[in-house]
């Protein structure tokens, strides 16, 4: 098992490789009382274009699929796995992104079990025909209660008017009439796909003794056969660079107007490396449009935001976008006061003292974070998979420099990669 | 855990628990006073007001690049209610510079000097608050109503509570009214500030890996600023007014969303507290509740079905997402959970696991700096002193009896829907 131990930030981190691939992380946290566990797949909504596991036909199966899966899992013959981990006082979720599925629990005791529980109804796919009908009337009022969630819609809809082909213009969920094309046979399919250990990472954080941990689960997973598995084959499409639709509006039920104005990456050639570019993309919209910038006041002075205002910036395998916007009475205010700052910011240069600030910001966030155990075991699988550490978030942020910044900035914010998405009161 | 320290600076109570969890000191400052029809509007917009500027940083912006300069550390303010009782609660948290290669001042003292002038020293103009932020922050107030509508499942619950509690206190929403937030002046907002720093109840709560030398002296300093009394405030309990009544509201919505509104004779001060958490447990707040399992798992009828209890008024409030077409049969189910719970129709098996996963959510809660001050402030606002330790204790106390007695005092109150405009094909 390797150790690696981070001084700076007070944590140290056990990490082994298992014989069939699974990786195994455990970060000992003995103050608190709750362990938490997340056991993760590399595989989400957008990997609907894949040749299975000993096929050579590359197939597409239908929207919604991944998240359809994630829900079936909690069923096995015996029934559902929410009642033992609640027997013993564990709480247990699961979520399904673009590239990821995630199955966790937290608990204050009996965690031995509860992390045998959690590893065994993951590698125990159990479907039938009528446990797969049965789920989808429980997925539609999943749907339905986003389809009235005004601002899901507008994320959504922002993605949708950025991307022409890629699969993340798609709900994760799926829509009503998509599911019902799903069955057994294709959730089995899936599952022998992308849920083998090597796709796969399980992390524990909490008072655990990090020996003891492995152990439990080395044995659990020396008494399971996998079938050797190579590379996976995904297909994403060809996106173009451009985004596909420069506007594009809904109305809904909503009091308040919303917005967002994104852009979408292009496919290649990054200045910097996965986790670089992710924090430098953070500190510019931070410096450019955070609460402390002159933009943020200015907007809220003449009421065109309010807090709801935000920005976000998202990059996974295959494709990476930015949003800017929240509730406003002005969309087209709103719009034109952001692509004005954008264009005041590409033509002068940043100076040191704002990424000085702004880094020492970005610090201070990140212990914050730290407090976290879910956000440690969730981001930092995420990180893992994408090949990236988090724990290096510290080092990467001081490395980098005023020209990476100005690179970024003059790569990212480019007219014809953008769209604005409104959501209009009726 | 280590030991909270308790003292008191003026007239405000100060509650230090020193705690190595965590690499960053969390403070919360609670301002309690009765909620009153006349002055939650007001005071919803003071505490809008306050986080606009203070004496040294004069906006919103000069706030946050000193932020900025403390490593970013959080600062906001909240408005809300516990049973008939109104909260003003600042909140801040700042990274502990241990963990920080180029800090070695403390930055709990910066951060608590910062969060005492945000309450005692807003900026002023002519003797008093600033025309331009008050117009500012009553236009972000009154956004900030109107959105409330926005969020359909939020919406819904606020309409039920307001049905439910409209000729009571409680039936006062917390950031007052959109006209009367509108109808406020510089002088409404003057009065509400003096009132505020006169009468109402003080209590800061502090914890992260710090040492409690460090926040004494900057305590000290405004010790003549904290004046006003330990503030008495009630709340009436009692049955429904309302008969099961039901409110049917019709919205262009592609989900409907079912909120059931119960009456429950005990609080957090009760000694049946305990056994309300664990009938409710029973009942609908978790995955292995009778509310999920037959809404959900069983007809398929919801993605969401669940139960809340409020222990400051004893309200007991449960809510599904449905089809529109099943607003009777899932009314039926959902007050059927209800009426097995009173005739003692529940397993060993129930009892046990909802008594399990409460005592699980308890030690959870203490690992979170807040959720660790929200325990601590229940015992300050319930005046019942009870450890960790004792929550748990009480969980396990009680008995099938207990739970079939409290259940049998639940009392349906009202049931609303929020529904779409026409049937959907």
């Amino acid at each position: 098992m390797e150790k690696l131990h981070y001084e700076q930030l007070g944590e140290t981190l056990y990490k082994e490789t298992l014989d069939n691939g699974l990786k195994v992380y455990i970060l000992p946290r003995h103050e608190n009382n709750k362990t938490f566990s997340i056991f993760t797949t590399n595989y989400g909504s957008i990997d609907d274009q894949f040749t299975p596991m000993n096929e050579d036909e590359v197939v597409k199966v239908p929207d919604g699929i991944a998240h359809f899966l994630e829900h079936k899992l909690f069923e096995d013959e015996e029934g559902d796995v929410f009642d033992t981990f609640s027997r013993r006082g564990a709480q247990t979720n699961a979520f399904t992104s673009f590239t990821r599925t995630a199955y966790l629990f937290s608990s204050t005791s009996g965690v031995k079990d509860n992390v045998k529980t959690l590893i065994d109804f993951v590698q125990k796919p159990y479907f039938t025909k009528e446990s797969v009908a049965k789920e989808q009337g429980i997925i539609e009022q999943e749907i339905r209660m986003y389809e009235d969630d005004a601002d899901w819609r507008l994320f959504f809809g922002l993605i949708a008017a950025l991307y022409e082909k890629s699969t993340v213009r798609v709900d994760i969920a799926g829509t009503v009439s998509s599911i019902q094309d799903i069955t057994k046979d294709m959730l089995y399919q899936c599952y022998e796909t992308f849920y083998h250990p090597s796709n796969m990472v399980l992390f524990i954080v909490g008072p655990v003794d990090p020996d003891e941990m492995l152990s439990l689960v080395k044995e659990n997973q020396a008494g399971k056969t996998f079938k050797e598995q190579g590379e996976i084959t995904r297909i994403y499409g060809d996106e173009p660079e451009t985004s596909y639709k420069k506007e594009d509006t809904l109305h809904m039920n909503v009091q308040t107007p919303k917005v967002l104005l994104g852009f979408k990456e292009a496919n290649d050639d990054y200045p910097l490396e996965g986790l670089s570019y992710e924090l430098a993309m953070q500190m510019l919209l931070d410096i450019m449009f955070g609460p402390s910038s002159e933009a943020y006041e200015e907007m809220y002075r003449e009421g065109i935001i309010d807090s709801s205002f935000s920005t976000d910036f998202t990059m996974e395998r295959s494709f990476g976008f930015s949003a800017i916007g929240g509730d406003t009475k002005d969309p087209d205010a709103l719009v034109k006061k952001v692509r004005e700052t954008i264009r005041s910011y590409k033509q002068k240069a940043l100076s040191e003292e704002e990424m000085a600030i702004t880094k020492k910001r970005k610090i201070g966030s990140f212990l914050k974070q730290l407090n976290s155990s879910e956000f440690i075991a969730t981001q930092f699988t995420r990180y893992e998979m994408n090949n990236d550490d988090l724990f290096e978030v510290v080092p990467k942020l001081e490395a980098l420099t005023l020209d990476d910044l100005e690179k970024v900035l003059q790569r990212h914010f480019v007219d014809d990669h953008s769209s604005i998405m409104k959501v209009l009161p009726k | 855990m280590a030991e909270v320290e308790t003292f008191q600076v003026g007239s405000m109570n100060v509650h230090f628990q020193p705690s190595k969890k965590y690499k960053t000191t969390t403070f919360v400052l609670q301002i309690k006073a009765p909620l009153e029809k006349g002055s939650a509007a007001a005071r919803a917009l003071l505490m809008q007001v306050l986080q606009a500027g203070t004496n040294n940083f004069p906006s919103r912006r000069a706030i946050r690049k000193h932020l900025d300069s403390l490593y970013g550390a959080s600062f906001g303010g909240d408005v809300s209610k516990k049973g008939e009782q109104h909260f003003l609660t600042f909140f801040m948290e700042v990274p502990h510079e241990k963990f920080l290669q180029q800090e070695d001042e403390p930055l709990v003292k910066k951060a608590l000097t910062f969060l005492t002038s945000a309450l005692l020293e807003p900026v002023r103009e002519n003797g008093t608050f600033k025309e331009s932020i008050v117009y500012e922050e009553k236009q972000a107030l009154k956004s900030k109503i109107k959105n409330i509508a926005d969020d359909k499942v939020r919406y819904a619950n606020g309409r039920l509570i307001e049905e439910m509690c409209k000729d009571e206190t409680y039936g006062i929403h917390p950031y007052g009214s959109y006209d009367e937030v509108e109808a406020l002046t510089t002088q409404d907002l003057e009065q509400a500030y003096e009132s505020l720093l006169e009468n109402d109840q003080f209590d800061l709560f502090i914890t992260g890996p710090g040492k409690v030398d460090e926040l004494t002296p900057v305590l000290n300093e405004r010790k003549a600023s904290f004046k006003s009394r330990a503030v008495k405030t009630s709340t009436t309990v009692n049955g429904s007014t309302n008969n099961g009544r039901e409110v049917i509201e019709h919205q262009d919505l592609q989900q409907a969303k079912l909120h059931l509104g119960f009456r429950v004779p005990y609080t957090a001060s009760d000694a049946e507290y305990a056994t309300v958490l664990v009938a409710n447990g029973i009942f609908g707040a978790f995955p292995h509740s009778k509310l999920f399992v037959n809404v959900r798992e069983k007809e398929s009828l919801a993605y969401y079905a669940a139960s809340r209890y409020e222990p400051y008024k004893g309200l007991i409030f449960a809510m599904a997402g449905i089809g529109f077409e099943q607003f009777e049969k899932a009314t039926k189910i959902m007050t059927e959970q209800l009426d097995a719970l009173k005739a003692g129709d529940f397993t060993e098996d129930e009892l046990t696991t909802t008594k399990l996963m409460i005592k699980n959510q308890i030690l959870e809660q203490v690992d979170t700096a807040r959720g660790n001050i929200d325990l601590m402030y229940q015992n300050v606002l319930t005046g019942r002193e009870r450890s960790v330790e004792e929550r748990v204790n009480e969980i396990d106390a009680v008995t099938r009896e207990d739970v079939e007695r409290v259940s049998k005092a639940i009392e349906l109150d009202t049931v609303y829907l929020l529904t779409g405009k026409e049937e959907r094909a």
